[in-house]
């Protein structure tokens, strides 16, 4: 054998024993088969489709969080200006991302441009003359400051959900950012479990404060309130309703809706919080509370803080809803609880949502698809006995239309498909049913390129070239076509992978690493069969095609 | 050496017009079927909805299942049967119900009511034990491991998970997902009567099974169908640019109109046989695409090739000649590959039918649009411009100069390289 056709060897044996071994080698060595089919389902993850599960795409809503952030820049720039006796008629948020202050006198002008731009807010905020006011500005959020929140937002919202699904214990979640507008998330469940524990759980907005409230009375609606205060509300204070199911059933003069006057800075929040579990109210039989621990950061504040308030309401605010006003009675350093007739499994969902932290901003339900384990174990059925029967009617076929060349024809088809397990295996991809389907359009295409070449072989041996000359000038010949026809079709994969969402990507996915797998084996592999054939094979003899 | 074609001599350019005519009447027939019965039907990726998929333990009642439905406000939802070759009495419907509702709530609500009205139909109580049929091998292995009904105690978990798996098996495999009485189970290897008993008292049967839920948003469904038109442009665009790169712009429009000619064929298809267009049919259609591209390539390959042998021939002529070529290498592959696909339609499962009928579709005109309108494009345009092929043989096109290609296609001199 000359010296290069053993070198091909050498490799060529290298990388199919490397594709195997990575296929069912790890990550026990193999002793025996039942730990190589374990090491198969480790190595081989099976998509959703497949295994049964729950899928969810979700929507953040960034919007909200940059509306945060406007609200908070407007609360600092009043009081900044008032600090520095700066006169001003209005400051107001116009939307999600532009701030108007009306009226500057013309004095001051300077001193305000020198207010934003010697502060945090030039950095997060261009400064202009809004349109048609005299005197009036207009502040627009910079859009790197955009993007910083809503990357942000995003970042945090897929933290929280990670820890919300740990703490119900599923077994391999998939919590990841997609979508071209960044700002959906896929969850995926596998298993069987009920998606709607895990639905509730995701939503829950967690949002925790404990402020002062500042009216003692709590009005039948917004109006009212408004009305008893002159039609204003006093700086610094909001509006916020009662929770509806937080009211007394045992009372029946409690039916209505009832609005609390709050102060809008919280004393804590739920950032605050050390612990928070569920236990049985003791006052109210049948009913569920929840109990929470602060940290000591916070306890040091909020001891003196309740000293000092003694005899007032503390509204207990979740997600914007007051869930129960109780009235301080003495010092409180670092316990507290919620009430609001929870039944076992709400409060058991709250204590969790709350130990898992806030979400940035509230979130949406986009897609759901749930597929049942009956349905999964079916498709994997179906998927495999198909892809099966298609590769022996195809390699029967060779066989018997390519005699020996047919046999190199198949081995090049099963050594395509062991490089491309072992593919799907290191990079971690899914196999799901659209991706078997990309398995057997590779064998498809792998059907193509030894068909193109033992043709062309064949031709020239028609044309009365030897043995060696024709496989020569077959695969020459053949790789051009064979090159083109696969990059075209790797251009449009591409296109698929990049734009294309579930179903396509698992399906480009296959198909690429197919095609890449099948330029190799059907070119590289399968000529160094040849090479070795034509070597030990006398010169006049044909080859077998 | 087997041949299926001693040297074919057909003339292919000379029937252009019939394949023209044929490719007329496809397209005629598939879209005014589109046209004039609806439009396109999508699945549910691109309009929105909810879609669940219930198997029932007998062929089940579509009129009580609509009147059930009617009680939950949902009159107008869709039922439509599925049945599948290698399993034609499979007793499952697919139940769609449109999006109504556009608050953020609403978008579960279609799947309860659906669920709602089954339970009231087959009278199940939602409220008590666990169904047997909605239970998968971990939660069914955790019930009879806290159970015991087999009094182990050591590595009680692996043999009720072998367990687990082997019921489950029997009732997915033999009892076609829904079992409708725990004594049936008594076959499978390795149970015990205590096992059954304690199937009994923990489970309920209800006689049918949820085997698929997907709901999809409305807004999702538009943006999804954008996406995916958007997708194929793109890559049909990318096709078109590496075939240009590779040969010339003439070749690659007439490939892309080929391949937008296979897709549109497809589509009229699809109205004919009432398959619906889901995200994953959008993936066979680009396979398709693909797939005829591959084709057309070949052929234009060999064309090229010939340019550069056979300069005195008239181009049909040398078309002609280079599809005849490729014949036993287009029959072949072709029909492997329609093979392989033909399987996955007759076996690949409910969930494959769309996708793999693309296929099925898509391989055979894919195939038969490379030499009945690809080829024949690029002649055609060669005559338009006034010459017949590069190495027309009518005046000295072929020995001309190199330098003179002003009006010149510059086919031959780009060839291999």
């Amino acid at each position: 054998m000359n010296p290069n056709l053993k070198w091909k060897a050498v490799f060529i044996v290298a990388v199919i024993v490397l594709c195997i071994y990575w296929v069912v080698g790890v990550p026990n060595f193999p002793t025996s088969l039942s730990v190589l089919k374990e090491n198969f389902a480790h190595q081989i993850k099976l998509g959703l489709d497949l295994q049964g599960g729950t899928h969810l795409i979700l929507q953040v809503q960034v919007q909200e969080a940059i509306a945060q952030e406007t609200d908070q820049t407007v609360d600092r720039l009043t009081t900044a200006l008032r600090s520095k006796n700066i006169h001003y008629d209005e400051v107001r948020r116009a939307d999600d991302t532009h701030i108007v202050v009306r009226n500057i006198p013309p004095d001051q002008s300077s001193d305000f441009r020198d207010l934003i731009s010697g502060n945090q807010y030039d950095s997060e905020w261009q400064l202009s003359s809004a349109p048609g006011e005299i005197n009036s500005y207009l502040l627009t959020m910079r859009p790197s400051a955009v993007a910083n929140i809503q990357e942000t937002t995003m970042s945090q919202s897929v933290e929280t959900i990670e820890r919300r699904i740990n703490a119900l214990g599923l077994t391999e979640p998939t919590i990841q950012r997609q979508g071209r507008k960044d700002n959906e998330i896929l969850v995926q469940l596998p298993g069987e479990g009920d998606p709607e524990a895990a639905k509730r759980v995701i939503q829950a907005g967690g949002q925790l404060e404990l402020t002062l409230v500042q009216d003692p009375n709590p009005y039948p609606s917004e109006a009212a309130a408004l009305a008893a205060h002159g039609g204003v509300l006093p700086a610094g204070t909001e509006l916020l309703k009662q929770r509806s199911e937080s009211r007394n059933p045992q009372n029946p003069s409690d039916t209505g809706d009832s609005w609390y006057l709050v102060s809008r800075t919280p004393v804590v929040t739920g950032r605050d919080l050390r612990n928070a579990t569920e236990s049985r109210n003791t006052e109210m039989p049948g009913q569920w509370q929840i109990n929470f621990t602060l940290s000591a950061e916070a306890a040091r504040r909020f001891g003196p803080f309740t000293d000092q308030n003694r005899g007032r309401q503390m509204a207990i605010v979740l997600d914007h809803q007051v869930y129960s006003a109780p009235t301080i009675q003495s010092r409180i350093e670092d316990q507290g609880r919620i009430d609001g007739n929870f039944s076992q499994q709400s409060a058991h969902d709250l204590a969790l949502v709350l130990r898992a932290g806030a979400l940035p901003a509230s979130i949406k339900y986009l897609e759901e698809r749930t597929v049942g384990p009956s349905l999964g174990a079916d498709s994997i059925r179906h998927g495999v006995q198909a892809s099966v029967l298609s590769l022996l009617v195809v390699m029967v076929f060779m066989v018997f239309y390519y005699r020996l060349s047919g046999v190199n024809a198949v081995l090049a088809l099963i050594i395509n498909l062991i490089i491309l397990l072992a593919a799907l295996a290191m990079f971690g991809a899914v196999l799901t049913l659209p991706g078997i389907a990309g398995v057997i359009l590779t064998i498809g295409m792998g059907v193509d390129s030894n068909v193109l070449v033992f043709e062309r072989i064949r031709e020239e041996l028609r044309n009365g070239k030897s043995s060696a000359a024709a496989v020569e000038a077959g695969f020459d010949k053949a790789f051009l076509t064979i090159i083109d026809t696969h990059v075209t079709t790797v251009v449009s994969a591409f296109f698929l992978f990049i734009f294309g969402t579930g179903p396509i990507k698992g399906f480009a996915v296959t198909l690429t690493i197919g095609l890449i797998a099948n330029i190799f084996t059907a070119i590289y592999i399968s000529k160094a069969i040849f090479h070795y054939h034509l070597a030990k094979m006398d010169r006049q003899a044909e080859v077998s095609i | 050496m087997i041949e299926l074609f001693k040297q074919p001599n057909l003339d292919w350019m000379g029937k252009a017009k019939y394949f023209f005519a044929l490719s007329g009447t496809l397209l005629v027939i598939g879209w005014s079927a589109i046209f004039f019965h609806g439009g396109i039907k999508y699945g549910i990726d691109f309009r929105g909805g909810t879609n669940v998929d219930v198997r029932f333990a007998n062929a089940p009642n579509v009129d009580q299942l609509r009147s059930g439905l009617r009680g939950q406000g949902l009159g107008n939802s869709e039922i439509q049967s599925i049945s599948d070759i290698a399993n034609p009495n499979s007793n499952e419907v697919m139940i769609f119900v449109e999006q109504t509702g556009s608050t953020d709530q609403a978008l579960d609500e279609g799947k309860a009511k659906v669920l709602k009205a089954l339970n009231a139909t087959y009278g199940v109580s939602a409220a008590g034990k666990p169904d047997f049929n909605a239970t998968g091998p971990t939660a069914l292995a955790q019930i009879l491991t806290a159970k015991d009904p087999l009094g182990l105690s050591v590595g009680a978990g692996d043999k009720y998970e072998q367990l687990a798996k082997a019921i489950l098996s029997v009732r997915d495999k033999d009892k076609n997902g829904v079992l409708t009485n725990f004594d049936d189970l008594s076959q499978v290897n390795g149970i015990t009567p205590a096992v059954v008993s304690a199937l009994k008292d923990s489970f309920m049967l209800a006689p049918f099974a949820i085997r698929n839920v997907e709901i999809v948003g409305p807004k999702v469904g538009a943006e999804l169908r954008n996406q995916a038109v958007r997708v194929t442009l793109y890559a049909l665009a990318g096709m078109l640019l590496y075939i240009a790169f590779r040969f010339e712009w003439v070749y690659g429009a007439a490939a892309v109109i080929a391949v937008f000619h296979d897709v549109l064929i497809t589509l009229g298809l699809f109205k004919i046989f009432g398959f619906e267009i889901s995200l994953t049919v959008i993936a066979a259609l680009l396979t398709l695409v693909g797939y005829s591209m591959n084709d057309t390539i070949v052929i234009f390959d060999r064309i090229r090739e010939n340019l550069r042998l056979l300069r005195k021939e008239p181009f049909a002529d040398i078309v002609n000649k280079s599809i005849n070529q490729t014949l036993s290498r287009t029959i072949l592959t072709s029909g492997l590959t329609f093979l392989t696909v033909l399987v996955l339609f007759l076996m690949g499962g409910q969930v494959l039918r769309a996708f793999a009928f693309a296929l099925v579709v898509g391989i055979v005109v894919g195939t038969y649009s490379s030499f009945g309108i690809a080829a024949p494009l690029v002649v055609a345009w060669n005559k338009w411009r006034g010459h017949d092929g590069l190495a027309s043989t009518g005046t000295a096109a072929g020995n001309r100069p190199r330098g003179n290609e002003g009006g010149q296609p510059r086919l031959a001199t780009s060839g291999r390289r």
